[in-house]
């Protein structure tokens, strides 16, 4: 149990370069390869925090986009369902309108059809009552007739009212043609003198008269010159019948 | 019978000679460096490591963590001389396994030395982190009357360090060589096995006690820097 002096300075050395050669390719590498490590997953650690944060927040902000989204959806359905009603009802209103604008021109359609044949129906009638009529009092005419008619044409001359008589004055007196009496059948000489006398006592004065017969008469008897002309006769009084059912079915 | 392997002399030349204690720790020492610059050279800072950098990253960290846990911080400033001791200690002692080695550590002179390093460690980290003159005046604390006790205190603990591991070793190789010459089969064997025990045991006493001596003196001196009320709370 003696100790060496030589061998103790020689361990002395060897464990100091031991101790330097150790710290060198031991303890050195291994604590820094442990050191990058920890650093290493303290990075990884804190990216995975910065990502998580970062997801955290894009995650939140794709639920406001998404919550702005449906709002906006809602919002542009709303208005399009509004629109969409607006249209309809204007649609509908249109529709309501040129309903009501047809109805009227079928009402107004109708009417004037109504009153078209109305009136078809107003002139055949009065085409065949005056047929008729014609027909009748042509089939009904006679000598007699011929003289009530005749008289009826004095009477009516001779009772005319001054205003009449005057006209009629004035339209024989500044004529200077014939004036021409029609008759529906041939009149006897005293019709014919009466009727001359007649004149010549309205008109004042003696008037070349001339007597015609015209069956489209029918009965009765016409005075006439070029501008006027005085007249008794049943064809006379279909004419007028005509002219006033004419008008009053217009 | 040699008690010690300085006794085996290989060349000598004066006061210079190579013995076998040399020769082992040479060896242990290559053997160290080979297998830290091995495996260390293809080192990799990912996940995927090789198996031989994890036992070597496990064995760096639980030394770490015995530092740490002594109260050594950081424990990088401290790995390199009291993970070599312990290495280099534990490694010399596991190698009794290997039939006619003698450990270096059962030599006086090798245990001397490292007795010795941890003797002029503990003021080179006490004045590293202390200042020297805040180092010196721990030895006259609390009265100066302690100085004397101190020093011995110093001295005597670097005795027992260095006397501790050599006794263990040397005697368990001498029971395993008395035992070889009673009993050759099975008995020594089993007292090899015991030997290893004993030489890990005694790898981490030694290096453990060389930094608890340390500690004591770089724990000292921050306690110090302290408040006082402070150190009133942490008692």
């Amino acid at each position: 149990m003696h100790i060496d002096w030589f061998t103790v300075i020689a361990e002395v050395i060897n464990f100091l370069i031991l101790v330097w050669l150790l710290k060198k390719f031991l303890y050195k590498p291994v604590l820094k390869a442990i050191d990058e490590r920890e650093k290493r997953i303290s990075d990884q650690l804190r990216d995975a925090d910065t990502k998580k944060a970062e997801a955290k927040k894009e995650q939140d902000d794709f639920k406001g986009k998404n919550i702005e989204f449906d709002k906006q959806r809602n919002d542009l359905m709303n208005k399009a369902v509004d629109e969409s009603n607006k249209k309809g009802e204007k649609l509908l209103e249109d529709v309501r309108r040129q309903a009501d604008i047809l109805r009227v021109n079928l009402d107004k359609a109708l009417k004037d059809s109504y009153e078209t044949q109305s009136l078809e129906i107003a002139n055949k009638t009065k085409e065949q009552v005056l047929i008729i009529t014609r027909k009748a009092l042509a089939d009904i005419a006679s000598q007699n007739l011929e003289e009530q008619s005749v008289n009826s044409f004095l009477n009516k001359l001779l009772g005319l009212r001054e205003n009449e008589k005057k006209q009629i004055i004035d339209a024989f007196k500044s004529d200077a043609n014939p004036l021409i009496v029609q008759s529906a059948f041939d009149l006897q000489e005293k019709q014919k003198n009466d009727i001359s006398n007649a004149v010549n006592e309205v008109v004042g004065g003696k008037r070349n008269i001339q007597f015609k017969t015209k069956p489209s008469l029918i009965s009765g008897v016409v005075l006439s010159t070029d501008g006027y002309k005085l007249a008794w006769n049943i064809s006379e009084y279909l004419d007028s019948l005509e002219k006033d059912i004419t008008e009053a079915t217009k | 019978m040699k008690l010690s392997p300085d006794q085996t002399v290989f060349w000598q030349h004066g006061f210079v000679h190579i013995n076998l204690t040399i020769i082992t720790s040479w060896a242990i020492m290559a053997l160290l460096i080979a297998i830290s610059g091995l495996i260390t050279r293809k080192i990799r800072t990912d996940f995927r490591i090789s198996r031989w950098q994890c036992i070597l990253e496990m064995l760096v960290t639980t030394i770490n963590n015995e530092i740490k846990d002594i109260g050594l911080n950081p424990p990088s400033d401290y790995i390199g001389f009291l993970g070599t001791l312990f290495l280099f200690i534990a490694t010399a002692n596991l190698c009794i396994i290997l039939p006619w080695y003698q450990a270096p550590t059962g030599s006086l002179s090798t245990t001397a030395a490292l007795a010795i390093c941890v003797f002029f460690a503990v003021p080179f980290f006490g004045v590293e982190k202390r200042g020297i003159l805040n180092y010196l005046k721990s030895f006259v604390e609390p009265t100066f009357i302690m100085l004397p006790f101190n020093i011995i205190s110093e001295l005597s603990r670097t005795l027992a360090l260095a006397v501790r591991l050599f006794g263990n070793i040397m005697s368990g190789g001498m029971i395993v060589a008395i035992l070889l010459s009673i009993s050759p089969f099975i008995f020594p064997v089993v007292m090899k096995a015991l030997g290893l025990l004993t030489g890990m045991v005694q790898a981490y006493i030694f290096s453990i006690l060389a930094t608890v001596y340390i500690a004591a003196v770089v724990q000292k001196v921050k306690e110090k820097d302290k408040p006082l009320t402070v150190n009133k709370i942490s008692k």
